[in-house]
């Protein structure tokens, strides 16, 4: 059984309750049509189980694949350095089927970032690294696509929709 | 299925209508081989696809990666240039199979290669093997693990 490396830890991307029993992790692509599927599921996931439970999300994107992957990810992380992490990785999501080169921006605005130091932060090898790491870090968890969640530090073996309904199954 | 310490067996299969690859050819460099039932399975769950954005990953271990199928080099062809993939896919075409036979990974119902993995070393010994089931992409953190245990010796 695949596990997550590293465990949880600062650097992360972190939503809902520090108690919470159900830490549910996602390593995702922006550009990938099954992850935009996921992404509303994930919304009712956090709605249904509220402080039971707690999201991570990380990067898994597949660059040769899918082009405007990389460039998303790091626009969520220069929208992170502005405390906007959450609010751009919605945006990246609800804006998918019309991702392009020039949304960034746009997006960068809609949420009310500072575009310059977005622009600026955009080219920085730090960020560039923490994607990397991200990636890194799904390849030693066993990730083989994405979609990949794991459930409090093991590899869950299904979609959004299997997380739900097992969710549901082990809260009755 | 072959596993761990067997003598790799040799092969040539086409990687692209005119050009062939010889597995000895590769004596000093590790090399792994993923055998796959078919090209174009789902986009983003596709085993290839995670490969192919591991390739730096696979040359700081020094090792090259082949994927190998039945399908036939136009086939191949056209799959490689849809994905965009950089690193070769093998034909095991004529005789069909063969190899993937030599390797114990053929499925002789379907007539595809079964979904299986394996390292192979500086001298062309088996150093690890790992055969998933046919719908499960297996990843790529067994293929590293047995990598850097290689690089340990």
């Amino acid at each position: 059984m695949s596990t997550l490396k590293p465990e949880i830890n600062d650097k992360d991307h972190i939503q809902g309750d520090d108690s919470a029993s159900v830490t549910i992790v996602e390593f995702g692509d922006y550009q990938c049509p099954y992850c935009g599927d996921a992404y509303p599921i994930m919304k009712e996931i956090e709605e249904t189980f509220g402080h039971q439970i707690k999201f991570v999300f990380r990067h898994f994107p597949l660059a040769n694949a899918h082009q405007y992957a990389f460039p998303a990810a790091i626009a969520a992380e220069a929208a992170a350095l502005q405390g906007k992490f959450w609010e751009m990785h919605d945006a990246l999501y609800e804006n998918q089927y019309r991702l392009n080169a020039e949304l960034f921006d746009e997006l960068a605005e809609t949420i009310g970032l500072d575009l310059e130091q977005f622009q600026k932060d955009s080219t920085s090898e730090e960020i560039k690294s923490i994607i990397e790491d991200n990636f890194d870090s799904g390849i030693r968890s066993g990730v083989n696509g994405t979609p990949s969640f794991y459930v409090n530090g093991a590899k869950f073996d299904g979609g959004a929709a299997d997380l739900y309904q097992m969710l549901k199954e082990s809260t009755e | 299925m072959l596993e761990k310490g067997a003598i790799a067996p040799d092969f040539e299969l086409n990687a692209t209508p005119d050009q062939k690859i010889k597995l000895k050819d590769f004596k000093g460099k590790n090399v792994i081989l993923a055998f796959y039932p078919a090209d174009w399975s789902p986009v983003c769950s596709d085993q290839m696809a995670l490969y192919n954005e591991m390739l730096k990953y696979f040359s700081k271990y020094d090792a090259q990666i082949f994927g190998i199928s039945v399908d036939s080099v136009w086939c191949h062809l056209a799959f490689e240039e849809s994905r965009k993939l950089h690193f070769p896919l093998l034909a095991d075409f004529e005789p069909k199979g063969a190899v993937s036979k030599a390797y114990g990974v053929y499925d002789e119902k379907v007539g595809e290669s079964k979904r299986a993995l394996f390292v192979i070393d500086k001298e062309g010994k088996i150093a690890w093997s790992y055969l998933a089931p046919v719908a499960v992409n297996p990843g790529a953190d067994g293929i590293l693990d047995a990598l850097e245990e290689l690089n340990k010796k």
